[in-house]
């Protein structure tokens, strides 16, 4: 490379530009490992995604241009569309309530959890959030089945009429589905926003105090307005885990009862692989990837803006 | 800080309902996979008479000792190469500032917010032709392409928080950019390096999507990749179904009751920054 860039800067003149032009050079390398692999393993499969997304295509055999016939059908079979539909209520479970029950846990955690019941707290409610995906979702499965935990509890406490088997129930899938999300976020919410409270000058909580105020008007007043950035984080973090949903999902219901759970990145699962309808699937992936940049990029620029 | 008495007890006891809630599932599939194998648990209390064997029998048709070796290597072959890789992008864009690296940052930031199950697809064609398809580097070369945006960016931040004075000096001695880099600026980043590990181990070890797709062989993925495919078999076997997912959680458990502030403290800022 040194020797390159001595061969194109023969003449006097660019002898003086010639350490920086070696600098651009080093400086290029340094990045070059890591630009490599993502342009590999990242850059170019989604090039690929756009690409097949304009295609018929099994997998196997010739390519067919088909234009925007996959997004169209992505819009117009119900079961696609609505995987994009239960994708925003999960939305809902993933994220809305985490972050609301989280800020409200730790406002709660940093008035009465200090010294060692809070680290234990801090410690019990995170571990949903160190486990495989996957494992919550079996363990999900089996409590939310027919002769599950929750079923039981129901008829030890006379709700008998309740029980049922919540994960294969064409109403209730959805939600079961968003209450192991909510298990799995809402220590991680409640943790991230706790630490942020502690982080505040107490003197305010103080003087709210000395004005008489309440709990709730301490939280509306100091506690939200304060963490509004890391209310953001939570929100980024969480809608993205809704929306890009896929291992909870494929492990404790498949998609099922019928399409009742069924989420973008099942259908993507599905199209591609037992189905061999790559098309559709890179259209739906698309989408997917642009509804993630949709929700997320305004939730940024909201939070973000607002502390400088 | 004063509070009553009334709010400190309703305060605490929301508390521990919340950490009740969140600990049952935990105990409830610890007592499920002492019932014996091939029955169908009835409630949630301690069985009468606690199958121990059940964890046996699911090391050995779990193929535990194959499984931990095969999420080992996956991490150990992941985890130093994107830090080492991430970390010197990062050094390029934030402390020697070559010229396009707003171009660069841009590039990796555009990746941040992708969800894998956007490129999943492609990647399956790509290693298919590339001959990867299924061989131990089917999940480890996507993942830590994967988790350049996040590892370049978190890189990025303390760089640019380092005095570019550090660099003239050692120029000035005549250090080379390398010397710079690994003499000096790797040794100073060694918090932030140390935390991104910690959370790339966790991902990887817990990465299902991609091993479930790039690889076929099931004893040559990660534990979360391995225990999806150990629930398509032993579905109806609840007790043992169970069993496995207690054998496949103890090794995160225990990492993260001896890491956890480390973990705790990288996840949270891991958020805050990405």
């Amino acid at each position: 490379m040194k020797q390159r860039s001595f061969l194109l800067a023969p003449r006097p003149e660019a002898n003086s530009r010639r350490p920086i032009r070696r600098e651009l050079v080093v400086g290029w390398l340094f990045a070059l490992p890591a630009l490599a692999f993502y342009a590999l393993f990242v850059l170019v499969p989604f090039l690929m995604s756009l690409e097949y997304s304009f295609f018929r295509w099994d997998g196997i055999g010739v390519m067919k241009w088909v234009g925007l016939k996959n997004y169209l059908t992505v819009f117009e079979v119900p079961v696609l569309f609505e995987s994009i539909i239960n994708a925003f209520k999960l939305v809902l479970f993933f994220s809305l309530i985490p972050v609301g029950l989280g800020l409200v846990v730790a406002s709660v955690m940093h008035k009465v959890a200090a010294g060692t019941f809070g680290s234990v707290a801090r410690t019990i409610l995170f571990l949903p959030q160190v486990i495989p995906l996957v494992a919550a979702g079996i363990i999900w499965g089996w409590i939310l089945a027919m002769p599950g935990l929750l079923n039981e509890t129901l008829r030890a406490t006379g709700l008998e009429s309740w029980a049922r088997a919540w994960l294969g129930d064409f109403d209730w899938a959805l939600p079961a589905v968003g209450m192991i999300g909510i298990w799995v976020l809402l220590g991680f919410c409640t943790v991230l926003l706790a630490t942020a409270i502690a982080k505040i000058d107490p003197s305010l909580f103080e003087s709210a105090r000395i004005d008489g105020s309440n709990w709730l008007q301490e939280f509306l007043s100091i506690t939200v307005p304060l963490l509004r950035q890391e209310i953001g984080v939570c929100l980024t973090v969480t809608i993205i885990a809704a929306l890009a949903a896929f291992d909870i999902v494929y492990v404790s219901t498949g998609g099922g009862p019928g399409n009742a759970t069924a989420v973008p990145g099942i259908q993507i699962y599905i199209l591609a692989f037992t189905e061999q309808r790559i098309g559709p699937a890179s259209a739906l992936a698309v989408l997917l990837m642009v509804l993630v940049l949709l929700v997320i990029l305004p939730i940024q620029r909201l939070t973000r803006e607002e502390r400088s | 800080m004063k509070i009553s008495r009334l709010e400190l007890l309703t305060g605490r006891l929301l508390l521990l309902v919340l950490m009740v809630v969140t600990l049952l599932p935990f105990i409830s599939i610890f007592t499920t996979a002492l019932y014996p194998s091939n029955t169908v648990p009835s409630g949630f209390g301690w069985p009468a008479e606690p199958q121990w064997v059940n964890f046996v029998e699911a090391f050995q048709v779990a193929n535990m000792l194959v499984l931990l070796g095969s999420s080992s290597f996956i991490v150990l072959a992941v985890v130093p190469v994107a830090l080492l890789i991430s970390t010197m992008a990062a050094f390029a864009i934030g402390q020697l500032r070559v010229p396009g690296s707003r171009f660069l940052l841009l590039l990796f930031v555009f990746g941040l917010t992708l969800p894998f199950g956007g490129i999943i697809v492609p990647l399956y064609y790509l290693e298919r032709f590339l001959g990867l398809y299924s061989t131990r580097l089917a999940v480890v070369l996507p993942l830590i392409a994967l988790y350049m945006p996040f590892a370049v960016f978190w890189m990025r931040a303390h760089f640019v928080g380092v005095s570019p004075e550090i660099s003239e000096a050692a120029k000035v001695d005549g250090a080379s950019t390398w010397d710079l880099f690994w003499r000096i600026h790797f040794p100073l980043a060694k918090a932030p390096i140390a935390s991104l590990g910690i959370l790339m181990a966790v991902w990887t070890w817990n990465q299902f999507l991609l091993a479930l797709v790039l690889v076929e062989d099931p004893s040559q993925r990660t534990m979360a990749g391995a225990l999806g495919a150990f629930q398509g078999h032993y579905a109806t076997n609840v007790p043992l179904l169970c069993a496995g997912t207690v054998l496949i959680l103890i090794p995160t458990l225990v990492i993260f009751v001896l890491f956890q502030r480390q973990i705790i403290a990288a996840l949270l800022q891991g958020a805050v920054k990405g």
